[in-house]
């Protein structure tokens, strides 16, 4: 499903550069649960915009589904992410003016699938289907990450793009959104990979990629 | 599992849709949109309502001159150079008496000809006296200008075979002098001269050529109470020559004839300009069309200008717009969205706000025109077109000044838009 074969990324703030990827080899087959660790700083972040096509590797190449999508134009890589990619942020990402449901749909919108009764299917999957019509800054931390979950998910996407999802909740409501990860996971056979600090949390992944200073330092299997 | 839709639902969503969300952010921020509103609003009132007072004003003048009929021509004196300063139409004594006769008789499709020679006298009726335009002419000058009489008749021609001291009042002139008294019998004076009134015309109410305010003589009776200046050659001097064609198609053509004949009886060397200038109802319209569309531009002009102003706002508080939904944007672009459905975004926004504006300015931009017109303010006439106009202009607006903030936003990088904070 994802293979990456000696990806770097270079930024260049003025003259100074910084690579924070170094060669990156890593594959990821479909339906496997994945978790990425490693210090702040390491290149995590960077590694998964690259995976989702959020951003472009400095070189390398990177087959998505099949397909050599490293040297894409931004419209062709738009389109990627509207139909393969779903997105579930640390900060939940929501946008405040919209309802739970309206967020939802706009999962939709970018694929092309016109069809609310899909939004309030995905709704209901994460618990909320009686929360459909409230704002983002009426609902609680963890049931604002659910609402971003339901977006990721509500167009089906093979892939599903977790970076540090549990990292600004409590314990309690991070078991939450953990279950419902590993459960939609088993459920629908997504492919997910999920950024992480909590070695709890990726001790229930089905492999552990460990990077540091923008290269893959070990992976083990759990 | 999916519901299948009509296509014209769907295509009608996929148009709503964009409408549907920009509402909903401009909807997030109502005191500021409705202030770039207002913006637009104003902007497109005084398109409108300064259009409408140009094109009122036009309508009426124009109205009041095509009254007097495409066929008349008008024979002024030409320029005169005075040490390098001219003197304007009218101030040079190069046409006469003869010059008109020879018109008559030589120049073919001429209906009717009167030369006039006016000037300002002091009349006096009982123990009212005034100053006015004292005109001298040929009888034919009241089928020339289309001349009504009120009471009694204009003069013959036998007075003016015979120089008659008889006049013909104009409606003011009557008023002023006579009051409600009927004058036609009574007797007046013209400077030191006893005249008999045998008529008055009805009141004309024209701006431009009105006789309301003039005395009409004979011109024999004229040349007897004035001395009339002669030209070196003993000619003598009129102000202005009227005529009137038999067939409008041939004004032209009699045009060219008058032309000839004057610059040969006026011996001008060929090359040299002419000192006599011909003009017609046609031309005269024309040039006042030229002024008062210029007018109607000019205040158009200002009107664009605060319009201008209305759409800087618009840009100013899209760019705002665009900085503070960077977050958004970048959501939005992590969704999967193109650079074009962010672009559209924006656009539609601002061309929402604009074409908001103006619709309401299409109405109070009507409402103040009519009020104007009603109160009798000014004359004022609005008409689809300028209407039209309005609203595409308000759209163009929002397009022209939007263009740039939504180019700004669908710029963005997704990573970046995604971190601002
Ligand atoms: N757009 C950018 N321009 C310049 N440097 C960047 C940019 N994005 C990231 N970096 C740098 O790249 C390095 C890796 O960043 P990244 O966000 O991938 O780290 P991370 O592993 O996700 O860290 P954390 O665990 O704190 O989220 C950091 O040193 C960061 O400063
Ligand atoms: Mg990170």
């Amino acid at each position: 499903m994802i293979k990456l074969q000696q990806i770097t990324k270079t930024y260049t703030l003025g003259k100074r550069e910084l690579q924070v990827l170094k060669g990156i080899d890593l594959s990821v087959e479909q339906g496997e649960l994945v978790a990425i660790m490693g210090p702040s700083g390491s290149g995590k972040t960077t590694l998964l915009n690259i995976i989702g096509c959020l951003d472009r590797p400095t070189s390398g190449s990177y087959h998505l589904d099949g397909k050599e999508v490293s040297s894409l134009s931004s419209a062709e890589l738009a389109a990627i992410r509207a139909k393969k990619v779903g997105f579930v942020f640390q900060t939940f990402n929501l946008l405040p003016r919209l309802s739970a449901l309206a967020n939802v749909e706009l999962g939709l919108k970018y694929a092309g699938i016109d069809d609310r009764d899909l939004a309030v299917e995905a709704l209901r999957r994460v618990g909320l289907a009686d929360r459909a019509n409230h704002r983002p800054t009426e609902l609680s931390g963890g049931e604002q990450q659910r609402v971003a979950i339901a977006r990721a998910l509500v167009k089906r996407p093979p892939v599903i793009l977790a970076d540090e999802p549990t990292g600004n909740l409590d314990s309690k409501s991070g078991e939450e959104i953990l279950s419902l990860l590993t459960e939609l996971h088993q459920e629908q056979g997504i492919t997910l990979v999920m950024i992480t600090h909590d070695p709890d949390v990726a001790r229930r992944c089905q492999r552990i990629i460990r990077l540091k200073d923008g290269l893959v330092v070990s992976e083990e299997r759990t | 599992m999916k519901r299948q839709q009509p296509a014209q639902i769907k295509g009608l969503k996929k148009w709503l849709d964009p409408v549907y969300s920009a509402w909903t952010s401009i909807a997030t921020h109502k005191l500021r949109s409705s202030l770039t509103i207002l913006g637009i609003v104003i902007g497109i009132a005084a398109v409108i309502a300064l259009m409408s007072i140009g094109r009122g004003a036009q309508a009426q003048i124009l109205s009041r001159i095509q009254g007097l009929g495409a066929d008349l021509l008008g024979i002024r004196p030409g320029m005169t150079m005075a040490g390098g300063i001219r003197g304007g139409f009218g101030s040079a004594s190069t046409l006469t008496l003869e010059d008109a006769e020879a018109i008559k008789e030589q120049v073919p499709y001429i209906a009717a000809l009167a030369p006039t020679f006016s000037s300002y006298q002091q009349l006096v009726a009982g123990n009212q006296n005034m100053n006015a335009q004292v005109i001298g002419t040929a009888p034919e000058y009241m089928f020339l200008y289309n001349l009504e009489i009120a009471d009694g008749d204009f003069f013959t021609d036998y007075d003016y075979q015979r120089g008659s001291r008889v006049a013909v009042l104009g409606a003011n002139v009557k008023q002023t002098l006579f009051g409600d008294e009927p004058p036609v019998g009574q007797q007046m004076r013209i400077g030191g001269n006893i005249v008999r009134v045998v008529g008055v015309l009805k009141a004309k109410g024209a701006v431009w050529a009105s006789p309301d305010d003039a005395v009409i003589i004979p011109l024999t009776a004229m040349q007897q109470m004035v001395t009339q200046p002669r030209t070196s050659r003993g000619e003598r001097v009129v102000t202005s020559i009227a005529l009137k064609v038999t067939d409008q198609n041939q004004i032209e053509f009699v045009t060219q004839q008058i032309t000839d004949l004057l610059r040969s009886r006026h011996r001008l060397a060929p090359g040299a300009d002419n000192d006599f200038n011909i003009t017609s109802v046609q031309s005269t319209v024309e040039a006042l069309k030229e002024a008062t569309g210029t007018m109607t531009l000019f205040l158009s002009a200002v009107a664009a200008i605060s319009l201008l102003v209305g759409g800087i706002g618009v840009m100013n508080i899209m760019l705002v717009s665009v900085l503070e939904r960077t977050r958004e944007i970048g959501i939005l672009k992590a969704l999967g969205a193109r650079e074009r459905d962010i672009w559209g975004q924006f656009l539609t926004e601002s061309a929402f706000l604009t074409l908001t504006g103006g619709i309401i300015g299409v109405v109070v931009g009507c409402g103040v025109s009519v009020l104007l017109s009603r109160f009798k303010v000014m004359t004022t006439l609005l008409s689809a077109d300028i209407i039209v106009l309005a609203v595409v202009v308000s759209l163009g607006v929002g397009l022209f000044f939007g263009f740039y903030p939504a180019w700004n936003a669908s710029r963005l990088d997704p990573i970046e838009a995604l971190r601002y904070e």
